[in-house]
Order: C-alpha cells, then sequence, then structure tokens
C-alpha cells in the first residue's frame, strides 16, 4: 500500500474555478484553472454574483478534469483541500458545498484551507529544499500581509496593510489612467516604458505597527497628481505615472519586507501572491535579499495567481497535522490567518 | 427507482429520499441557519436514519430555481458534488412547480409566491386535473399586482402558497376578486419530498443533465448585468 498522500484541493474563493491534485504537499498532479477575467474586465473588476455563478457552472467540469489530468479517480484520492476563506462568501461556499458533499458521497476526509496560507504554500511546490521557519510577504489584490512561518501551518503576522491591499491599489491606479482591470499586469507592462523616477509620490509609513503598510495614501496621491495636471493643462504620461506608483508600491514592500529580515535575522524569504509575478518587485526583492545573505524563493507566475495546487500544498499540512473538517463547514469570508 | 431531493432554494432547507412511490424520509427545517452548516448534515442524519446506501440510488433531484442566489447555489454546489462522486443524473425540477406539487390534486387554480424582493414575486399557476399537474403559467419573475390580475382574469378559486404570502397579504386583500384561501403549515413551503416526486415523473420523462451542465435558473440577471444592459439600453 502506498504511503503517499493525495489530495484533490478546489478553490473558488474569488474570480478562477480551480481544482489540483497534489501528492505529498509539493508533487502538483494537475493544476486545473477556469479564469473569469475576461467577463469581469467589462465591469472594471471582480462582481461577486457574476463571479459566483460562473463557479457553479464550472465547477464540476474543472474538478473532473484535474482528476483526469492526474490519471486518478476519487477512489485513488486521501483527503480533500479546499479554500474556506478569506474571499467572496457567494465564491467560497461553491467550493466548500461541493467539496463538502464529494467528501461526504466518498468518505474522504476535509481539510479546511486559508487562502494566504495557500499562497505562502505555493513556494513549496517549487523548491523542495524550503522549510519553515521562514519570512514571507504575502501580496495580491485583496491581501498584503509579511509573515513570519515559524512552522507548517504556524503563523506569526508581522505587518498587514492598514487600507487598501497592493493589488487594489494597483487595480484603482490603472483605472485612474485608462489602463483598465486587472490593473496589475497593466501597470507593470507600462513601466517598462516610463521613468520610475518621473513622479515622486509619497512612500507612506505607518506609525502603529512597525511592519504595516499603507497603500490609500498613495493612490489619493496619483488621483491627486492626474487632477492637477489637467487643471493645469499639464500633459499626463501615463508610463511615468504607471512606473512612478510601481516604483513607490516595491520601495513600500521591500522596505518593510528588508526591516523584517533585518530585524528577525531571518535567512529565508519567499514572496507570494498574485503580485509576486510583477517581475519588477521580484527582481528588486531579490537583490535586496542578496544584499542581506538571505535564501530568495518566489514561486512562478502560475502559482502565484489564485490556484488550487497551492491549497492541495497547505492542505497536505493540514492534513498531517490531523486537522480534519466536519460536513459543517463553513465559509468565512474574513477568516483571519491561524484561524479556521 | 431512488431518488434523492434536495431543496435549500428559500429559508427553508430540505432533504427526502424517495423510492418508487414511497418516501422513506424526509428532514425539513425551517429555521435560521445558514444552509451551509445545515443542509449537509442533514442528509446525513437522514441517510443514516434509513440505512440509505448512496450507491443506490437512481438521481437526485434538486429545486433548480429560482430562489435565494447563494440559497440555490449551496444546493447546487452539494447535488453537484453528489452527482460527480456517484456518477448519478441530476434533475432539475423547477422551485415554483415544486411548491405547487406540494398541493397535489387540489380543486383550485394553485399559486405559489416566492418572495423575490424588489417589489417581485417567483411565482407561477397550475391546475390538477385527471391525476396530473398541469401548468397554467410556468414559473416567472414578475410584479404581484401582475399575477394577481391574471388570478382574476382566470375567474376561480385560488390557494396561495410560499414565502411570499405574508409579504405580500395586503395586496391579495387588495386585489383578488375571486375566493382565495391559503395552503397550511405542512404543504406551504418548499419541502424535499415534493421535489422528489415530481424530479421522479421528470426523470420518467427523461428530463436529466449531467453534473457538468447543471447550474441553477435565477430568473434574474445579476445586478450587475441588469445595470449594463440598462446603460447599453439609454435606461430603457
Amino acid at each position: 500500500m502506498s504511503m503517499d498522500v493525495k489530495i484533490l484541493a478546489i478553490e473558488s474563493s474569488c474570480d478562477e474555478t480551480a481544482a489540483a491534485v497534489v501528492v505529498n504537499g509539493r508533487d502538483v498532479k494537475s493544476n486545473i484553472i477556469s479564469s473569469q477575467i475576461s467577463l469581469h474586465t467589462l465591469y472594471g473588476g471582480v462582481v461577486p454574483e457574476i463571479a459566483s455563478r460562473k463557479h457553479i457552472e464550472k465547477i464540476d467540469q474543472v474538478i473532473a478534469e484535474a482528476l483526469e489530468s492526474a490519471s486518478m479517480t476519487l477512489d485513488d484520492i486521501d483527503a480533500i483541500g479546499v479554500t474556506i476563506g478569506p474571499g467572496l462568501v457567494g465564491a467560497l461556499l461553491v467550493g466548500v458545498a461541493e467539496a463538502k458533499a464529494i467528501s461526504f458521497a466518498k468518505n474522504i476526509p476535509l481539510v479546511g484551507v486559508h487562502h494566504i496560507e495557500g499562497h505562502i504554500s505555493a513556494n513549496y511546490i517549487e523548491n523542495p529544499e524550503l522549510k519553515p521557519p521562514f519570512l514571507c510577504l504575502v501580496v495580491s489584490g485583496g491581501h498584503t500581509h509579511l509573515v513570519k512561518v515559524k512552522d507548517y501551518g504556524v503563523y506569526e503576522i508581522l505587518g498587514r496593510t492598514m487600507d487598501d491591499a497592493a493589488g487594489e491599489a494597483f487595480d484603482k491606479v490603472a483605472r485612474a489612467i485608462d489602463l483598465g482591470y486587472p490593473g496589475g499586469p497593466k501597470i507593470e507592462k507600462v513601466s517598462h516604458e516610463g521613468n520610475p523616477g518621473a513622479i515622486s509620490f509619497p512612500r507612506a509609513h505607518v506609525s502603529k505597527g512597525a511592519y504595516n503598510f499603507s497603500f490609500s495614501g498613495m493612490k489619493s496621491a496619483v488621483l491627486n497628481y492626474l487632477n492637477g495636471c489637467r487643471m493645469k493643462g499639464i500633459e499626463i504620461v501615463q508610463a511615468d505615472v504607471a512606473a512612478s506608483f510601481q516604483q513607490a508600491v516595491i520601495d513600500v514592500l521591500t522596505g518593510n519586507a528588508v526591516k523584517a529580515l533585518e530585524e528577525t535575522g531571518m535567512k529565508k524569504f519567499a514572496l507570494a501572491g498574485g503580485v509576486a509575478s510583477n517581475r519588477t518587485l521580484r527582481n528588486a526583492m531579490k537583490s535586496q535579499c542578496e544584499a542581506l545573505g538571505a535564501e530568495f524563493f518566489c514561486p512562478s507566475p502560475l502559482l502565484c495567481t489564485d490556484n488550487a495546487a497551492m491549497i492541495g500544498a497547505a492542505a497536505y499540512y493540514d492534513y498531517l497535522a490531523g486537522k480534519r473538517d466536519g460536513l459543517d463547514l463553513n465559509a468565512v469570508p474574513n477568516l483571519k490567518l491561524g484561524e479556521g | 427507482m431512488k431518488i434523492l431531493g434536495v431543496d435549500s432554494s428559500g429559508l427553508v432547507a430540505s432533504v427526502a429520499v424517495v423510492q418508487d412511490n414511497i418516501m422513506l424520509g424526509e428532514y425539513t427545517v425551517n429555521y435560521k441557519k445558514t444552509h451551509s452548516q445545515t443542509l449537509l448534515p442533514m442528509l446525513k442524519d437522514l441517510a443514516d436514519m434509513i440505512e440509505l446506501d448512496l450507491n443506490t440510488l437512481d438521481a437526485i433531484a434538486t429545486a433548480g430555481g429560482p430562489g435565494s442566489f447563494t440559497g440555490l447555489r449551496i444546493g447546487c454546489a452539494t447535488v453537484k458534488g453528489l452527482a460527480l462522486a456517484l456518477h448519478l443524473p441530476v434533475v432539475s425540477v423547477p422551485t415554483v412547480d415544486a411548491l405547487a406539487y406540494n398541493l397535489w390534486g387540489h380543486k383550485d387554480v394553485v399559486c405559489p409566491l416566492m418572495d423575490a424582493r424588489r417589489s417581485q414575486t417567483y411565482t407561477g399557476l397550475y391546475r390538477f386535473a385527471d391525476g396530473k399537474m398541469h401548468i397554467i403559467k410556468p414559473q416567472c419573475a414578475v410584479d404581484i399586482e401582475t399575477i394577481l390580475s391574471e388570478i382574476n382574469g382566470i375567474g376561480e378559486p385560488a390557494v396561495f402558497l410560499g414565502d411570499g404570502v405574508p409579504v405580500f397579504l395586503s395586496a391579495i386583500e387588495e386585489h383578488v376578486k375571486v375566493p382565495y384561501s391559503f395552503a397550511p403549515a405542512h404543504a406551504n413551503r418548499q419541502r424535499a419530498g415534493a421535489v422528489a416526486a415530481l424530479g421522479a415523473l421528470l426523470y420518467g420523462e427523461g428530463k436529466i443533465q449531467q453534473s457538468f451542465d447543471h447550474s441553477p435558473e435565477y430568473l434574474r440577471l445579476s445586478q450587475a448585468e441588469r445595470e449594463r444592459m440598462e446603460k447599453m439600453h439609454g435606461g430603457d
């Protein structure tokens, strides 16, 4: 009998319907993602009700594809991991109800997973040598967390955003300079043609909590700059605004990360989350780590976006720790890391 | 022929198992608690109580909408997960039809009223004759006055049921010109027994779906889609 733990993972917290089969937390046998991005682009952002409707249409197909690509059936699966939060409640509920039904029908153990824990665990997949403790910066459309990963499933949050998430600020600024949704990739693309030193946007330093972030002031500064230009008839150079804004965000993110690396003395650093696929941020963080003699880790872009393979990786360590959830498992839209 | 019925389209959460023409069990709860936490534990309790081997089921019938968007999706995802895992076909039973089926054999025109918010109701009109349910007006989302004036137009006694009854009581009292009555407590809300029984009929007619193809019939666009359509059509 095989000692391998084969996990079917399901993720539906925002606008990607995803399922994956992951063996022993690190070996991804399949990773299927059905993205709704083109649909939400029409509305300039994710519409929760539309996202939920799309999840329910796609979920069975995505799960079946994940099993088929892994050349497995549900009879091979040892546990089901599912994202329970944080995220859009209606979207989360689709994955949670589906996972519970499969768990009940096939008598397979169920493990509820924290979405951010999933993002952090994405780093385990391509880096077999990576083990806790390490420092992790999770940056996405909904989250900006600086986390000390003390052990598998054991986290200490050193800092978080006090207002907008970094990715949210990207989306809002992209809208303001007519780049559209999703903001992150679009700002990064035009930034290559712009001067990151053209405009000096403020780098907010949050007094409360040494490692906390704030991005709403920066976003307002961009909006004020744009208004000022329009009133004075100054031409707005889209690429310069994008590059300068992106640089400001990266300075704040890397600034806190470096401070935490220095003060904790940790020697391993990982990036995670959708914004971690931003190449300029990756390069900046990588060179900061090199300067400090810390090892740098970052998932490839496919594992940075919302996906189920990362949920399977996180579920594996929860499963090993004996975590099991019942049929009354619920979605928790504002779940905090370390709860559930 | 053994069929599982599920309804979480409204405030009621309900599961039932019907075998041939016998209801083996039904578990119905009309109490404020999220269906997400209750529906599957209820099914487990029912299955344990009637020693149900899930592998002996032939189909799953579900209240396929309309109803509360989230409620419908909890039921739908549960049913899709079960159907996927057990390789079962899904029978999508129109929610309003299943509500009407609670009053099988009633001599009056049957009018289920579900509270659809925005001063609308999910409703339809039904008649029982020749041992069958006949659909006079298929389920739809309309203003309460619209359905009430259709009932007046038919000119026959009517019976109302559903969670829309208390909501639209004064409109009923004001507008309905025909004799009318209200269904009693045991038959005036969603019940999975009715979903399963009607589902068995639809199954016999070959009206089945694969789990992949099943999703709720909302009878309504999302707010964002509606507003976008209105904008595109000049606010008309």
